[in-house]
């Protein structure tokens, strides 16, 4: 046997010690990975809502002075 | 003491400056994290000798011990942060509470998971009603309700308060886990590592353990920092900086 495959035999406990490991990263990788997926979401939310207001914005400056409207708007 | 030091913190309670301090130090973090836990791994399952009487199956150890430790270790940061929120309502520390809640449980998770795995070779079971193994699971329990608390409100602070009085009254549960062993005749042994005092272990499997215990505390620092920097631009998110990083991330 090559000492690869003594390694992932485990003394034969590779039926434990290996799913153990493999638990240990899938929960550590989904626990980074949320937040990352989050903060996007939470990023792009707060921009749909900063747009809606500066368009809210606008369109009570047009409805005031309709000659000059804002030039933010796009 | 000196005077800035209290200046300091009290400047470093203020979301944006946390916010960049968290950001500069993240990095940092999650690179030590990767650095200990591969020499751990490395030391642990390739150098350390088997054990004489367990065989290869206590390799389960390197991972299933700083689990444990950090299991108890951020619920009683989590504990003290929430006390700090419901006393003085500071909002930093109502959100390091908040998201140490779920890194808390998933370390939990990880325990008990990997102890049933290392528990089955050992003793023959998968699972059984030691008093080590129920104050853990019960352990995994308050995280949880927590968790659930907190979202259960439609106000994010009233949940949070609500969740942080949860997380106080829990905290007694952390001695009853540590001394679980000592204090009722259990399945699970004794510590075998010892802050003060001789520990009970080689030295070659001890410095493995200590690496990946180092490794697991730096990546719950990376984690709640990415975490709490996240929840700071939801709460703040009418204010003037978190706009100004919600426009300047939209451009690059």
């Amino acid at each position: 046997m090559s000492s690869l495959q003594t390694f992932l035999a485990m003394g034969g406990y590779a039926a434990y010690v290996w799913p153990a490991y493999a638990v240990f990263f899938a929960v550590l990788i989904t626990d980074s990975v949320a937040p990352r997926l989050r903060r996007r979401r939470v990023l792009r939310e707060l921009r749909a809502r900063l747009a809606r207001q500066s368009a809210r914005r606008d369109r009570a400056q047009e409805a005031r002075d309709p000659a000059h409207p804002t030039s933010s708007s796009p | 003491m000196a005077r800035w030091i209290p200046l300091w913190l009290h400047k470093l309670g203020s979301p944006p400056t946390f916010y960049r301090f968290a950001g500069a130090l993240r990095p940092w973090m999650l690179a030590l994290a990767l650095l200990f836990g591969l020499i751990g791994l490395y030391g642990g399952l390739v150098l350390a000798p088997p054990d004489y009487q367990q065989g290869d199956a206590y390799r389960i150890i390197f991972i299933h011990v700083p689990s444990a430790w950090m299991s108890m270790f951020i619920y009683a940061v989590m504990g003290v942060a929430a006390f700090i929120a419901l006393v003085w309502r500071i909002k930093l520390a109502e959100v390091v509470a908040m998201e140490s809640a779920p890194i808390g449980a998933a370390f939990t998770f990880i325990t008990l998971v990997t102890g049933s795995l290392w528990g089955k070779p050992m003793w023959g079971t998968w699972w059984t009603w030691d008093a080590r193994l129920t104050s853990e699971l019960v352990l995994l329990f308050l995280y949880l309700g927590v968790i659930g608390l907190y979202h259960a409100f439609e106000d994010r602070r009233q949940g949070a308060r609500a969740a942080a009085f949860l997380a106080i009254i829990g905290i007694i549960n952390v001695p009853i886990v540590h001394f679980s062993v000592n204090w009722w005749n259990t399945l699970h042994q004794g510590s075998t590592v010892n802050l003060f005092g001789p520990s009970k272990i080689a030295w070659d499997m001890l410095w493995p353990l200590l690496s990946m215990t180092l490794a697991t505390k730096f990546y719950y620092a990376a984690s709640l920092f990415r975490r709490v920097r996240t929840d700071l631009l939801a709460l703040e998110g009418g204010k003037d900086w978190v706009r100004k990083i919600a426009e300047s991330e939209a451009r690059t």
